[in-house]
């Protein structure tokens, strides 16, 4: 019994927004299930494993993200750390790199541990400027007294790429767990990261839904051959939409600043998607990997989030918070 | 000392070699679970051993030996128990220059086949010893694999190419960097009665494993 008052006492000082934002997820996962047991059963010719493991992972992720956002935002800060360190890892492993660059390749995973320091040390300032500038400097100094200078600049470049795109820009989701309560966020710091992954995910979702449904004309062909303008333009719709509606729920924006978030996250979901895309063929990969069985690399599910989640920051911290 | 090294390898082996490697399986249900049986990968770090010890589910653990040569694993008494009783190595007497090999002869593979006789599942790296990736990243195999498939017919015989554990920790390298390793498990090769021949079989069923991997650029 007591663990039972504890956990009610745990769940009652939840935001009741955020407790049934979750539920819906959970729900809306037991349905997908359910309709592709149903699949399963109706059509035994055909194979739904793919979505099966796709599904199976969901739950995984969900679970994971869902503990950590309630457990506040040390855990937050820990599972995103994890989630940056496996995407630079599936980065770098693919990533042309000369055999002289192991050293640069640990100071790599020791700036991210110091960039997510700056996030749970709450030193924004210190945040913003340290990958940007100074990782950016230090790495090829680094590089340089190592002494190959064959492919110096593509090397360089290919580590600040990788920093970017996994640590900063995945760190800024994890930052968001850092607003104060003073900023009266109507589903808490928890809340404001949990509507930009249930968004960003969204769009994804949509995005793969209406180009199967609808998708005839083709809008990068040479980089992502399977999406369409159709999935595009439904997905921005869809997603669109349901920032419009769930916004106010889960972030403090309203009106313009809403407005603003509702238009241009779905289009940087769909920028991360194909620019990773390019990245991968030019790597001549399909996935980054198979850690999550169903979806392929972390870095593919992730990539669009490396878009959304700065864009969302920065419209909140421009729109929205005071601290930022 | 079974139950410390299946803890040890259950609770450190296996988190530090999905943080370091990520341990990425391909064809893990082809692993055998029990012996005897025959494992033979590719070798180019100390992370190969690691990353094959990780990989195996926990009821077929206790049955996993990889061979390992006797002349550097067990000349140390500190590293030799630790090789002995954690790794739960099969020592391999490798021949020196200048050895006869009449001398030592069938001998060096007496404990492997001591172990394949008591069903153990013997993980052997027919390059003999840790390649640098030059090439076609694999070097001369050794035909000692072969003459173990001969002496137990039965044994079924699991091409493992592994990718990337060069990287992670090569040759004369002291401190490990984490980057991605795949490893890709094969389809169970049968004796065929030859030993040049089946050399060349497995060599070529290790080669088109490799091209199923992610590439590697590493220059």
């Amino acid at each position: 019994m007591a663990i039972l008052d504890t956990l009610r006492a745990f769940l009652a000082a939840q935001p009741p927004a955020l407790l049934a934002g979750l539920a819906g997820v959970v729900i809306l996962l037991g349905v997908a299930g359910l309709v592709a047991t149903v699949l399963t059963a109706l059509r035994p010719d055909k194979s739904y494993l793919e979505l099966r493991q796709r599904i199976a992972s969901w739950w995984v992720m969900v679970a994971l993200l869902a503990g950590a956002l309630l457990a506040g935002w040390q855990a937050t800060v820990a599972v995103f750390a994890l989630i940056s360190f496996m995407a630079l890892r599936e980065f770098l492993s693919l990533a042309p790199i000369r055999r002289e660059d192991r050293p640069a390749i640990l100071a790599a995973y020791l700036v991210l541990i110091a960039a997510y320091g700056f996030i749970a040390a709450d030193r924004y300032m210190f945040y913003l400027v340290f990958i940007p500038v100074w990782a950016f400097l230090g790495l090829p100094f680094l590089m340089a007294m190592l002494g190959q200078t064959r492919g110096f600049l593509t090397t360089a470049a290919t580590f600040h790429w990788g920093l970017v795109t996994c640590v900063y820009n995945l760190g800024f989701a994890a930052f968001l767990m850092r607003a104060p309560d003073a900023e009266r966020l109507p589903a808490g710091a928890a809340g404001l990261v949990f509507f930009l992954l249930l968004v960003t995910e969204f769009n994804d979702v949509a995005q793969y839904v209406f180009g199967k449904l609808l998708g005839r004309h083709k809008i990068a062909p040479t980089v992502s051959p399977n999406k369409t303008w159709e999935g595009f333009l439904g997905g921005w719709l869809a997603t669109g939409l349901l920032i419009w509606f769930l916004g106010p729920v889960f972030t403090p924006l309203a009106g313009l600043g809403l407005a603003v978030v509702a238009a241009t996250l779905p289009v940087a979901g769909f920028a991360g998607d194909v620019t990773m895309s390019a990245v991968k063929r030019d790597i001549g990969v399909k996935d980054t990997s198979h850690a999550i069985p169903g979806h392929g690399g972390v870095l593919d599910r992730a990539d669009s989030l490396t878009f959304t989640a700065p864009l969302y920051f920065h419209l909140l911290a421009l729109f929205a918070l005071n601290k930022f | 000392m079974r139950w410390l090294r299946f803890l040890l390898l259950i609770l450190v082996a296996r988190p530090l070699a999905l943080f370091m490697t990520g341990a990425d399986v391909t064809g893990r249900e082809r692993l055998p679970l029990k012996g005897p049986a025959i494992v033979a990968a590719n070798h180019s770090s100390h992370v190969d051993t690691l990353l094959l010890l990780a990989i195996f589910p926990s009821r077929a653990l206790a049955r996993v030996r990889p061979a390992a040569a006797a002349d550097y694993f067990l000349k140390d008494p500190v590293i030799g128990w630790f090789s002995r009783h954690v790794i739960g190595i099969v020592p391999v007497a490798r021949l020196k220059a200048g050895q006869k090999a009449d001398r030592v002869g069938e001998d060096v593979l007496a404990p492997a086949r001591a172990a394949l006789a008591a069903g153990d599942i013997v993980v052997v790296f027919p390059e003999g010893t840790r390649g640098d990736g030059e090439g076609d990243g694999m070097g001369q195999l050794k035909s000692g694999v072969a003459r173990l498939a001969e002496a137990f017919p039965d044994a079924p015989v699991i091409p493992v190419w592994i990718q990337g554990a060069g990287r992670v920790l090569p040759k004369g390298e002291t401190i490990p960097v984490p980057l991605n390793c795949a490893v890709l498990v094969g389809e169970p090769l049968a004796w065929s009665g030859e030993r040049p021949a089946f050399m060349a079989k497995l060599r070529a069923a290790l080669l088109a494993l490799k091209d199923q991997a992610p590439p590697l650029r590493w220059s």
